[in-house]
């Protein structure tokens, strides 16, 4: 077995040093009646290298990549170009197969990456500090809700009909065993909420998403003073990062929380997960944060160095006192992240963030000459497109040919007739004019 | 974990020399490496992206944002930069890294290059199901193991990560509590030597905390159990083996006793490593258990996660497990995304995360159970435990031993043998660094004073076992013979020497700023 350096020599050797009988002798401890004495049956046994990979190969050729055919796939996980030195990168051993940096003097790597994070997260979101990352977009969301009931002491949030029912569903699931109030408005399809009607004196937070679930993207100034008017704090969700390259950082809307989804910048598709949670806040609630954070310090030489910090809000020193119960994080997600946006740069970046906008603009605009008729005014790569008949149905047959058309809203809102018709469309750097050809001549009621 | 807020600020001002003599500040093949602010040069990309269309924006009356600061950097210095920011690291890789509990075991290529395969890495959580049969094929695949290792009849595949894990077992059982009309039963018993995400998930999801106190033998006995059981418990939860690396010998009468009390017993599973293909925790009486992918079955830590927690079930709690989750029907295989779609009995408390759990880890996952199969795993964990044990035997004339007997994949000492040395635990590991190992876990668990918890794992050769033993009885012997300073100004050679965590929790920097001009 190629992963066990140990031979019977070894064993005999090592169990004589002990003083031991045999390996069984070692499990003593276990109740006679659970101890198993051969290998579970009904499992195989161990493969080469060739067998499994041939094995696990198949398994991989019954999917469709997006990569491989026209994909308009977006709902809060996007396909982006990772630069191939990313991901080179992030093999490295010393990167891949370290720990959480509990001991600084030999994880100044980690940690350096982690200020660089840190700071790069909290200049996109326009906010003062940044944690060292969530499981997800929507477990973040999760955890801005509780921290808002912390600093307000309150414990009513409202959740904008915008928001990813993924993300709503993640915040009910987490909050409701606590007992927090959610106030969740209907699915918002055109984007006409009236979300400031919502709050009262017993609002803890406004939950929002920007460009929301269907697309719509706003000036979100006048909601951050209607909520501080009323002792709330203004939570605000990104699902796809790469729009704070061109859209107002929603630190200078005024938020105070802002939670994100970081897939988009440095990590794969990967059908879910692992993805990367962004959290920023005020540097006033840092102490009320989730999350491990890095630091800067000096070492005894007084030079420059990196430790994690303020752990008297974690799980491992205040136990059941903690901000968050949170512990393993998503560190090389993190790692990716910073480092596509170390080469992406100011330039990059923002240039990014315009080429996808201009190619959604390019393909909304094909689609509304199509007879297809577009829902959103505005928008930055995802739109709403209302279909003939059924979105889910259309979908699954252009899955034949194979285009992947989007995301049918009634796979996120099940059962509202009224959202049946709807399908979510999104584009980015990859999609190419032929993929919007397909999609036109697919979706086009005049061809 | 490292932590019992012991003081990380050298207690002497050492005399090493600060004074590199170089001109650059380097030290051959260590670097200085400022951040990537600092090397900012604007205007430059590392990112060729085509010309976008002529348009007229369409942002809906919002003003384009400019000027957000990102540094200009070319692909090469990016490279060079992490490149060297690599170099300041230790991983599983580099050395020996046996922080106990955290299950450092060799990280297997071949895992890597399988979650690449367009086929799993580019796939889109939304895609229609019948794009992505494999996928879902994959991981009914990996369920099927955990379930059948375990013994268990369900598993929840989405928790991220241990404590998620935690969690969502605690979530199924507040759910199966409300079922049962029990919504009094607020309590959660949670030993003292539990990791600290136990108590925190517990309080997380709305229960109260009880701690039962550690036995002088380092294990949880049922009589202490007994004597905190009352009708207005919910579960304990109990780490088996535990966080002393001992096999709880009671576990089945603890558990027990638990269900005669209408409770639930979690079982903490960051330990199973040492127990899979020997022994089932399903005949062990759980009702629910995560296992840590990236500590069991090896899915690299990658620096602090990205982890995976699936938690396993018993029948009992089987209806909760919180969507969305696959199913094999008539058609092939499912995927059940909402309430109006599940099955007769099945009540999901809800949902954990925004999509179906972490794919990546389970091709990773899945690969190294496959490479193993049933004779290897048991294989693993058996020489799990021998190292432990054979670590234990060399140096528990040296060190001292808190807890007789044999352990299982972790050996745990406490620091009498440090007394009147003037060297801490801390020390100790600073010292183990400059001999080119990663320290053990230091300060955990909590229940003993001065904790090292080695945990070396199966991946581990005999002769880097003797090397390490050779270097920690050295250590040993140089503490004992008064030698505190080789300890307190240690370590030497690392890029930075010890760093002052004080300060940096005292004034807290979090984030590179502009000079002030
Ligand atoms: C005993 C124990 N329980 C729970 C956890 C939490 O697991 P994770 O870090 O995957 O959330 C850990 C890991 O550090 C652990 O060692």
């Amino acid at each position: 077995m190629r992963y066990l350096p140990l031979t019977e020599a070894d064993r005999q050797e090592m169990l004589a040093a002990i003083g031991a009988p045999s390996v069984d002798a070692l499990f003593g401890d276990v109740p006679a009646a659970a101890r198993l004495d051969q290998p579970i049956a009904g499992l195989p046994n161990h493969q080469g290298e060739l067998q499994v990979e041939r094995a696990l190969s198949r398994l991989a050729a019954r999917n469709v990549p997006a990569g491989s055919c026209p994909s308009f796939l977006g709902a809060g996980a996007y396909r982006h170009h990772v630069p191939a030195s990313v991901d080179q990168l992030l093999t490295r051993g010393e990167f891949l197969t370290s720990y959480t940096p509990y001991q600084p003097e030999v994880t100044q790597g980690t940690l350096q990456y982690l200020f660089e994070f840190q700071t790069q997260v909290a200049l996109i979101t326009g906010m003062d500090v940044a944690n060292a990352s969530m499981y997800d977009g929507a477990t973040a969301c999760a955890e801005a809700v509780l921290m808002a009931n912390r600093v307000t002491r309150r414990n009513r949030a409202v959740l904008s009909g915008g928001l990813h029912p993924h993300y709503r569903d993640v915040t009910a699931t987490t909050t409701g065993v606590l007992g927090v109030d959610l106030v969740t408005l209907p699915a918002d399809p055109k984007g006409i909420e009236d979300l400031a009607a919502a709050i009262d004196d017993k609002t803890s937070c406004v939950v929002v998403q920007n460009p929301t679930l269907f697309g719509h993207v706003a000036d979100l100034t006048p909601l951050a003073e209607a909520c501080h008017a009323k002792g709330a704090l203004l939570v605000v969700v990104v699902t796809e990062v790469v729009s704070l390259g061109m859209m107002p950082s929603p630190g200078s809307m005024g938020a105070d929380i802002v939670v994100a989804e970081g897939q988009s910048i440095g990590n794969g598709l990967n059908f879910g997960g692992p993805y990367l949670g962004l959290f920023a806040t005020r540097d006033k609630f840092v102490r009320q944060m989730p999350g491990r954070l890095c630091g800067e310090t000096v070492d005894a030489d007084g030079k420059r160095g990196f430790v994690l910090t303020l752990s008297t809000r974690e799980q491992h020193i205040r136990r059941e006192k903690a901000t968050s119960n949170i512990c393993t994080n998503s560190g090389l997600c993190a790692l990716a992240f910073t480092m596509h946006l170390s080469l992406l740069g100011e330039v990059g970046f923002t240039g990014l963030a315009r080429l996808n906008h201009a190619k959604a603009v390019q393909l909304a605009d094909k689609l509304a000459a199509a007879g297809v008729s577009v829902l959103n005014q505005g928008f930055f790569n995802e739109f709403t497109v209302q279909v003939k008949g059924d979105a889910a149905a259309l979908v699954d047959r252009l899955a034949a040919e194979p285009i992947l058309a989007g995301v049918p809203v009634s796979r996120l809102h099940p059962g509202q007739a009224d959202l049946a018709d709807l399908l979510l469309v999104a584009v980015t750097e990859t999609t190419t004019e032929d993929d919007m050809d397909a999609l036109v001549q697919a979706l086009g009621g005049k061809q | 974990m490292n932590t019992q807020g012991r003081k990380t600020t050298p207690d002497v001002e050492s005399a090493a020399a600060t004074d590199v003599g170089t001109y650059t500040g380097n030290r051959a093949l260590v670097h200085e490496e400022p951040l990537i602010f600092e090397l900012d040069n604007p205007g430059v990309t590392g990112v060729d992206l085509e010309a976008a269309p002529a348009v007229a924006s369409r942002l809906g009356g919002l003003k384009a944002r400019e000027g957000i600061g990102l540094p200009g950097l070319s692909e090469p210095t990016v490279v060079r930069h992490y490149t060297r920011l690599s170099q300041k690291n230790l991983g599983i890789d580099s050395t020996m890294y046996p922080l106990g509990s955290c299950t450092m075991k060799h990280n297997p290529r071949l895992n890597e290059k399988l979650a690449r395969l367009p086929g799993f890495g580019d796939i889109h959580p939304m895609q229609p199901q019948s794009t992505v049969q494999g996928a879902l094929e994959l991981i009914d695949q990996l369920a099927h193991w955990l379930k059948t290792l375990t013994g268990m009849p369900a598993v929840a595949m989405s928790p991220a990560a241990g404590a998620h894990g935690e969690l969502c077992g605690l979530m199924a059982i507040r759910a199966a509590l409300q079922a049962r009309g029990e919504t009094g039963r607020t309590r959660v018993l949670v030993p003292e030597s539990a990791h600290g995400t136990n108590p925190a998930t517990a309080a997380f999801c709305g229960f109260t905390v009880d701690a039962i106190p550690a036995e002088a033998n380092g294990r949880v006995s049922v009589e202490a159990v007994k004597a905190k059981l009352g009708p207005d418990v919910a579960c304990i939860m109990l780490t088996n083996p535990n966080t002393c690396g001992l096999f709880e010998p009671q576990v089945k009468e603890i558990a027990d006793a638990v269900h005669a009390a209408g409770g639930y017993f979690y079982c903490d599973g960051a330990n199973y490593n040492a127990i899979v293909g020997r022994v089932r925790p399903a005949d062990l009486g759980v009702d629910a258990m995560h296992i840590n992918l990236h500590k069991t079955f090896s899915t690299p830590h990658g620096g602090g996660g990205p982890g995976s927690g699936p938690v396993v079930l018993s029948d009992a709690l089987a209806p909760y497990a919180p969507l969305p989750y696959v199913v094999h029907g008539a058609d092939g295989f499912r995927l059940v995304e909402h309430e109006g779609e599940v099955e007769q009995g099945a009540q999901p408390f809800g949902r954990m995360k925004a999509f179906h759990g972490q794919m990546g880890m389970f091709v990773r996952a899945l690969a190294y159970i496959m490479s193993h199969g049933a004779d290897g795993l048991r294989q693993a964990s058996s020489d799990a435990v021998l190292n432990a044990n054979y670590l234990k035997a060399r140096l528990q004339d040296l060190m001292s031993v808190p807890f007789d007997g044999y352990c299982m994949h972790e050996a745990l000492f406490d620091d009498r043998f440090l007394k009147d040395t003037g060297v801490t635990t801390l020390d100790f590991a600073k010292a183990m660094i400059d001999e080119g190992f990663h320290p053990m876990t230091m300060y955990f668990p909590l229940v003993v004073h001065g904790a090292f918890l080695i945990e070396p794992t199966e991946t581990e050769s005999k002769a880097t076992l003797d090397q390490f033993v050779g270097a920690m009885r050295h250590l040993a012997g140089k503490a004992k013979a008064g030698d505190a300073a080789h300890f307190l100004a240690a370590p030497r050679y690392t890029p930075r020497r010890r760093l002052d965590e004080t300060a940096a929790a005292r004034k807290p920097v979090l984030r590179w700023a502009p000079p002030a001009v």
